[in-house]
């Protein structure tokens, strides 16, 4: 049988991808795929907690983590794309300005 | 069973993330990243949430991904990332430092809950795993479950807002050719024609 700590030992390695994700690239549209992963392998530990405490409250959070990254995809999207418009780029290097 | 499906999809989850994060060209990382998102899917199906993995696969692999699909081919896709290191040893040392954080986090994992066995939700999903959370979810979680549905507009109008452009960008693309040299803002480049809309 497979048991929760190779479940959760699987989602830090995929949070611990996400991380070298960030920390390497440098577009921006990648960096936020990165955090998108992030967020899925947290999803996951929410999850197999879930089961293994044998209630549903891991898996409503997940959901709520799922609504969150939602709106988040939308805003930061929306932000990407007004930073590219200004400055032609999807670099982070080339958005350093501190000034919109 | 569950065994051989866990090792399999772990094997593509894992492989698929790296590959994600490796991919020069923006719309392969894309793809990898469904794909990544297919296999926490399955892997919500072996832990019984098949609510979640529903949403998993509407929302994420169909909404989410679409809309990052949209930005990327709005951007152009010939733009490969630049492979240049802006901080000396970035890449070595990001490496390390995320087998260094895998490291300590499998090892807390494994000392901490290494033993122990699922109690399974079989209970609490008696009359199916979507009753279940939506019992729950309108419940006891009715006010988190109501301040989301704020959280969901608010995003929106951001979004909205930040994807206009700007007051002289559009009374300037309104007036058109008409418009005097002059009575264009300084400093402020015209907007690339893939970008307007």
């Amino acid at each position: 049988m497979i048991q929760p700590a190779q479940y959760l030992a699987l989602a830090a390695m995929l949070f611990t991808t996400g991380v070298v994700g960030v920390l390497t690239r440098r577009n921006s549209i990648i960096i936020f795929m990165s955090i998108e992963l992030m967020l899925n392998a947290v999803n996951l530990t929410l999850v197999t907690f879930a089961r293994m405490n044998g209630n549903l409250d891991g898996q409503v959070l997940a959901f709520f983590v799922m609504i969150v990254a939602a709106a988040e995809v939308v805003v930061g999207l929306a932000i990407i794309m007004s930073v590219f418009r200004r400055k032609a780029s999807a670099s982070v290097d080339d958005a350093k300005t501190l000034r919109w | 069973m569950e065994k051989y499906i866990f090792w399999v999809v772990a094997f593509l989850s894992l492989g698929s993330a790296i590959l994600m994060i490796r991919a020069r060209n923006p719309i392969h990382s894309a793809l990898l990243l469904v794909m990544n998102f297919f296999t926490l899917a399955v892997f919500y199906v072996l832990l019984d949430a098949h609510f979640l993995a529903a949403v998993q696969v509407i929302v994420y692999a169909g909404a989410i991904m679409v809309l990052f699909l949209f930005v990327i081919m709005l951007l152009g896709v010939d733009r490969e990332d630049v492979v240049e290191e802006r901080i000396p040893l970035q890449y070595p040392l990001a490496i390390i430092l995320g087998l260094v954080f895998a490291g300590i986090a499998v090892w807390t994992i494994h000392t901490t809950v290494g033993g122990t066995a699922f109690e399974g939700v079989e209970a609490a999903n008696r009359g199916g795993n979507v009753e279940a959370v939506g019992r729950v979810l309108f419940t006891k979680y009715m006010f988190p479950f109501e301040v989301a549905s704020v959280l969901l507009i608010v995003a929106a109008i951001g979004a909205m807002v930040l994807g206009r452009r700007r007051d002289e960008e559009e009374r300037a693309s309104m007036i058109g050719e008409s418009t005097p040299e002059g009575r264009e803002p300084s400093g402020r480049q015209p907007a690339p024609v893939g970008e307007e809309r």
